[in-house]
């Protein structure tokens, strides 16, 4: 589904990515760790083309994201996408925050797109606030608002760029459960994220990075279980620790 | 100190409609300069947030060379230098056969001059709403202009809403640089009274009463607009 | 029209022009002191906890920042042989206009540049036991003017376009100078190209110095 082969960037003299490869599967549930500055957000951002690579190549559904005669907004509409800081945008209702991109890039009709999002506000447990602004939303609300933003799309595969990390502590948990939930219903799946109890539970593969390059790509079972390189133990050991 | 009051001479004919007409002169030069303003501007602005190099280099130029030239030079430039510099056809329209030569001039110099300013802050808006709006629009699929059109400049217009009424104000008291090129606006009408009637005193009076009046008027307008369109649960960055 | 763009008038003309340039600089030196110092008292009194004075200073900005400075050049053209009882000429009621106008702009600048200092500071200073004019002198005032100082050369740039507006009342700064050459010489096009030129070059490098500042004392 996703492929990803010796992506490299950089920013002048600053190498964000070294030579990234690895893939997730139609199906599969990829989380991607490291510490702060280790790439992570930018390579899940070249998947769908916000950030280009300047070597390497990605492709998504055997389409290349970086040749010139790809049609991103078509690419990028049939891949969702969460962000860190929700991005609801906010000037409009949730509803229409979920219609935006099935009228203007789907073509779906108002009806047809309202439709939709009340079935996944129900889905992601909003379906009472469809008519709220985003800012008067909590932000464990507001996050899950945007995954139901992202799967009115229709979408193939999901990426989720450290979905719970403005999150305050009480509500990670509610945006985990749609994850987890996603998750189960075999959802093409790429985290980014440092919650260790969401990987232990429905991630098939673990890739941790450092420094720009994918140190560890490996199954699950194998990251917790067995000796790890040195860095990863003492990122883990933090992480754990909390 | 002599001087010889006489408010009547605002109310007598033909000076009561000297002003009257003044003031409609500087109501239709800024109206029409402004919707130049605002939507030269917002392209200009626009472009100076793209990716695309070439984009951003000439709306910068753009703005510098309005921004860097006194708005009454440019006046000038327009109506004595344009026309020679023109090709003899186009330039003997302009000086012959274009209608309300004085009046057009003067619009189209106001309406370019601050449309760089239109331009500035439509970029700050822009880009104070920062780079994860913009994702956020080009990952559900929308395109560029899309993106633009229903996320980025609806939020940049409202945060917007505080500096543009003050360029706004601008082209109104701009407006009177009009009269260095012959169109009898209202400052150019209450001096004409002035050295008419000797009353310079009390027709700088009426003109600096209307010009208080509009400015006070506009701002209570816009301030109603910005509650208008003010977004619920969000601080507006430009609320006073 | 002539034939041909001469550089020959221009330059024969630039000891006039020069003239005239040094009258837009004077002017402007001038409005930029008397607006800044003006601006500053009207500030303090903006600031002030005493209610009239507050008031009158807010009413005072409010009022020019409503009126066309041509208007209030007219004005003061108008008022000030009046007042005086005698022709004073222009140079010296367009100065006043300048200076009265400017003060306005300037107060909203010093204003803002003082309440961009922390408050902690100000605390801090009265704890030291510093009086309200020691305090504003030696703690406020100098932080203020640091964060203030590219927004003042900005309207600094700003007043020296504007001084051009002084050829209504037909004063020979650098525009009016041209403007004799040029219709005395029927060369519109040289000497209004030559007037915005020079222009353009002294406000752009102007303005590209003020964002260079800007930059090095970004914090």
């Amino acid at each position: 589904m996703i492929e990803i082969q010796n992506a490299s960037k950089w920013y002048s003299a600053f190498r964000v990515l070294n030579d990234c490869t690895t893939r997730v599967a139609k199906g599969e549930v990829v989380v991607i760790c490291g510490p702060s500055g280790s790439g992570k957000s930018t390579l899940i951002k070249c998947v769908n083309g916000l950030e280009r690579i300047q070597r390497g190549s990605i492709t998504v559904n055997g389409v290349s994201v970086g040749a010139p005669d790809t049609d991103l907004p078509k690419l990028r509409a049939g891949i969702g996408m969460v962000f860190q800081n929700f991005e609801l945008f906010p000037h409009i209702t949730v509803v229409q925050n979920i219609n935006l991109g099935q009228i203007k890039v789907l073509g779906r009709s108002k009806d047809e797109a309202t439709d939709r999002a009340l079935a996944l506000l129900r889905r992601v447990g909003l379906h009472e606030q469809a008519d709220k602004y985003p800012a008067q939303l909590s932000g464990g609300q507001q996050q899950r608002v945007a995954i139901a933003r992202a799967l009115a799309m229709d979408p193939v595969a999901m990426l989720f760029d450290e979905p719970t990390s403005a999150l305050d502590p009480e509500m990670i948990n509610e945006v985990l459960d749609v994850m987890v939930g996603l998750a189960q219903d075999g959802m093409t799946m790429m985290v980014v994220t440092h919650e260790m109890g969401f990987a232990k539970k429905v991630a098939n593969r673990i890739v941790f990075m450092d420094e720009g390059q994918i140190v560890e790509d490996t199954t699950k079972d194998e990251f917790f279980g067995t000796r790890r390189g040195e860095r990863a133990q003492l990122f883990l050991s933090k992480i754990l620790s909390h | 100190m002599q001087y010889n009051w006489n408010w009547a001479v605002l109310i007598t004919e033909p000076y009561l409609g000297w002003i009257a007409s003044g003031f409609g002169w500087t109501v239709a030069v800024s109206c029409a300069a402004w919707i130049i303003a605002f939507f030269l501007g917002s392209a200009i602005g626009v472009m100076r947030t793209t990716e695309i190099r070439a984009l951003r280099i000439a709306g910068a130029v753009y703005v510098e060379t309005f921004r860097n030239i006194p708005l009454l030079v440019q006046m000038f430039l327009w109506y004595f230098v344009l026309p020679e510099i023109l090709p003899k056809s186009a330039g003997d329209w302009l000086k012959r056969d274009m209608p309300l030569p004085e009046y057009w001039t003067a619009v189209v110099c106001l309406g370019t001059y601050t449309a760089a300013r239109v331009a500035e802050q439509v970029r700050a808006g822009i880009n104070t709403i920062g780079r994860g709006q913009h994702f956020a629009a080009l990952a559900i699929g929308l395109t560029p202009i899309q993106a633009y059109r229903n996320v980025l400049l609806p939020i940049g217009y409202r945060i917007i809403v505080p500096p543009l009424t003050s360029d706004f104000l601008g082209v109104f008291k701009n407006s009177s640089l009009a009269l260095t090129i012959g169109v009898l606006e209202l400052t150019a009408q209450t001096r004409q009274i002035g050295e008419y009637t000797f009353q310079g005193f009390e027709s700088f009076t009426a003109a600096t009463l209307i010009y208080l009046a509009v400015t006070f008027t506009v701002m209570a307008f816009m301030r109603r607009i910005e509650t208008r369109t003010a977004i619920p649960g969000m601080i507006s960055l430009g609320a006073k | 029209m002539t034939d041909g763009f001469d550089l020959g008038i221009i330059v024969r003309s630039v000891p006039f022009l020069w003239d005239g340039l040094q009258l837009t600089f004077l002017l402007t030196a001038i409005a930029v002191a008397g607006g800044l110092v003006g601006g500053t008292l009207l500030a303090l009194c903006r600031l002030s906890s005493f209610a009239p004075l507050s008031f009158a200073a807010g009413a005072y900005v409010n009022f020019f920042r409503s009126m066309p400075l041509i208007l209030v050049i007219f004005w003061f053209y108008f008022l000030v042989p009046l007042v005086v009882g005698r022709p004073v000429g222009g140079f010296y009621s367009v100065l006043i206009a300048f200076t009265m106008f400017e003060a306005a702009y300037y107060c909203e600048i010093v204003r803002a540049g003082i309440q961009s200092v922390r408050k902690g500071q100000i605390y801090a200073g009265q704890a030291l036991g510093l009086t309200y004019r020691q305090n504003m002198l030696y703690v406020v005032l100098p932080q203020a003017l640091r964060n203030m100082v590219p927004i003042l050369l900005t309207q600094g740039i700003i007043l020296f376009q504007d001084t051009s507006l002084v050829y209504v009342v037909g004063l020979h700064d650098f525009l009016v100078s041209a403007d004799i050459v040029a219709n005395r010489d029927n060369r519109l096009i040289e000497m209004y190209a030559t007037v915005a030129a020079v222009y353009f070059v002294l406000c752009l490098l102007g303005s590209l110095g003020v964002r260079k500042l800007q930059r090095k004392y970004a914090l």
